[in-house]
């Protein structure tokens, strides 16, 4: 009973979620949208790449870059999408406090909606990705994919990510316009320090430290081997040394990792949320507008 | 004009832009968070051209277009958006009745912005300058005021046409702000020298003045400028002064017209207002 319930909140806030992701345009202005906006963002590394390099973009560096830029709309959007909820929910449309003591799994009702945020930002990957293939040279063999490995890390990888915006939804019951500046403040420093465009290995010594404890560093290695093995091999042998400061870790090491990041961040972050909800229940918080 | 009616609406302009000024040492966190947000995008890319041992201008540009970024954020989340919001909050039908001109409201919100984003984005140049050791070769500090100047009255001036045009939006102005982010950064060449974009595409895009804007300030502080802008630095500025006319004369017209339309269809206020 408890079972179905949950899976039919988590299907209608899916929906609302839909609602509000779309309906405010026709369906092929919001594709053109859901389009422009990540391949033009893609488009700034790739005339970077091309000053410098002249064009040559059938090199195993710029399938790298290209890749992890990709991929990192997961960690933006998805960490963004699922602590947007709360905020749009409490300051914008004013439902918080309606959709808190509904009858129904408050945590279904979050990953509902951020399900689909993932959904959307998934197709805005794929496309980035085949414009890639097709436009831009980028070394991704349909042939040559370890499929279990990339869905694997694609599964682990999301749902950290998910946890953690749980973390950060939870946070944003306390704070006003805070809760973006934090998101966009940890999704940059998962930017910089976790191989995403360039390898950690160019950074200096104490923030490639920093890196290594980092689940999405991981991550971003996993996705690349499991997508683009004949790149990460490519990378090493023509650069001669250990480029991206992974090659000694194995695969199983890496998925054991994002396991365990999984475990942990879920303890953590349901003990910040629920901490984070006492206090703003404890001081009139559920309802609390700010004006943003 | 009488001269109370001129008095009247430099008022105005001065109370709009009140809240910009003092909003900011109200909740200082905020400002904290606009200052260092941009350093992240910096260092990413900055890291990107470190790693394809690019030229140290490049990373020069990086710097300087990260902390521009914060200027036209500000066009598009408190100047274009703001009527938008104006109107979901109530305020706006009281801008409407308030015996001033339209504009001045908009002036207003202008002035207290720039002042504002210039000191964040001053802070964020100054500690990505550090960061990556860029180093400045300023040729005419008199010509960086003008170009400086006129790139941002054209800038505002295009914030306050968007403005207008947002007026009569609902939920799509979020949308469409959110939208002109990723795009402009691009095509305005934040991160790299616009001319790479090809002649055609880069004249296209000198419509949005932060491209010219940002070409020449290359040029002026940066020892490699000249060698990578798109038109010579006379001719950006006699560009940019042209559009600095075009878009206040747009907005203000921009602005009429949007007011009357939306009085005609009954969409300056909200059905629970």
């Amino acid at each position: 009973m408890a079972v179905t319930n949950n899976l039919k909140v988590f299907k209608d806030s899916a929906w609302l979620g839909w609602q509000m992701e779309a309906n405010w345009t026709d369906p092929f202005l919001f594709l053109t949208y859901s389009i422009v906006k990540p391949i033009a963002g893609t488009l700034i590394l790739v005339l970077m790449y091309i000053v410098v390099t002249g064009g040559e973009t059938a090199n195993a560096f710029f399938s790298y870059m290209y890749v992890g830029n990709a991929m990192y709309m997961f960690v933006a959007e998805v960490l963004f999408g699922v602590t947007w909820v709360i905020h749009d929910d409490r300051e914008h449309y004013m439902t918080l406090k309606q959709v808190y003591i509904a009858p129904m799994n408050f945590y279904m009702y979050i990953m509902g909606r951020s399900a689909i945020k993932i959904a959307i930002t998934s197709f805005g990957v794929f496309i980035t990705i085949l414009f890639g293939v097709v436009a831009l040279d980028v070394a991704i063999d349909l042939t040559s994919i370890d499929w279990p490995l990339l869905a694997l890390s694609l599964v682990l990888g999301l749902a950290s990510i998910c946890i953690l915006g749980l973390a950060l939804g939870g946070v944003s019951f306390l704070t006003a316009k805070h809760s973006i500046g934090i998101n966009e403040g940890l999704a940059g420093v998962f930017y910089v320090l976790s191989g995403v465009v360039f390898p950690i290995t160019i950074l200096p010594t104490w923030a490639e430290s920093i890196s290594r404890f980092l689940p999405v560093t991981y991550w971003m290695e996993a996705v690349r081997r499991g997508m683009e093995p004949g790149v990460m091999r490519e990378l090493a042998d023509t650069s001669g040394y250990d480029v991206t400061g992974m090659s000694n870790v194995s695969d199983l090491t890496i998925m054991l990792y994002l396991l365990i990041s999984v475990g942990v961040f879920f303890a953590l972050s349901i003990g910040v949320f629920r901490i984070a909800d006492y206090i703003a229940r404890k001081k009139g918080k559920i309802d609390w507008t700010t004006a943003y | 004009m009488t001269e109370s009616y001129l008095l009247k609406n430099l008022r105005a302009v001065r109370g709009r832009a009140y809240p910009r000024l003092i909003g900011s040492t109200r909740e200082p966190s905020w400002f904290i968070f606009d200052v260092i947000l941009p350093l992240f995008t910096i260092a990413g890319y900055a890291y990107v051209y470190k790693f394809l041992d690019a030229r140290a201008e490049l990373i020069g540009y990086v710097v300087l277009g990260g902390a521009m970024t914060a200027f036209w954020l500000n066009i598009l989340w408190s100047m274009a958006s703001q009527l938008y919001w104006e109107k979901e909050i109530g305020n706006l039908p009281l801008y409407l009745m308030a015996p001033i001109s339209r504009m001045s409201i908009l002036a207003g919100m202008a002035v207290g912005g720039l002042f504002e984003t210039t000191i964040q984005a001053a802070m964020t140049l100054a500690i990505g300058a550090i960061a990556f050791n860029v180093v400045f070769s300023l040729a005419s500090p008199v010509m960086l005021i003008v170009v400086f100047v006129v790139t941002m009255i054209a800038l505002y001036g295009m914030g306050m046409m968007f403005a207008s045009l947002y007026l009569l939006l609902g939920r799509e102005a979020y949308h469409l702000s959110a939208l002109m982010m990723e795009p402009v950064y691009f095509a305005s060449g934040f991160y790299f020298p616009v001319k790479h974009l090809g002649f055609w595409a880069a004249a296209g895009a000198s419509i949005i003045p932060i491209t010219l804007g940002l070409d020449a300030l290359r040029q002026i502080i940066f020892p490699g400028g000249t060698e990578d802008a798109f038109l010579s630095l006379n001719t950006e500025v006699a560009l940019l002064s042209g559009l600095c006319v075009v878009f206040m004369i747009l907005s203000r017209y921009a602005l009429r017209y949007m007011e009357y339309l939306g009085k005609t269809t009954g969409r300056l206020t909200l059905r629970w207002q």
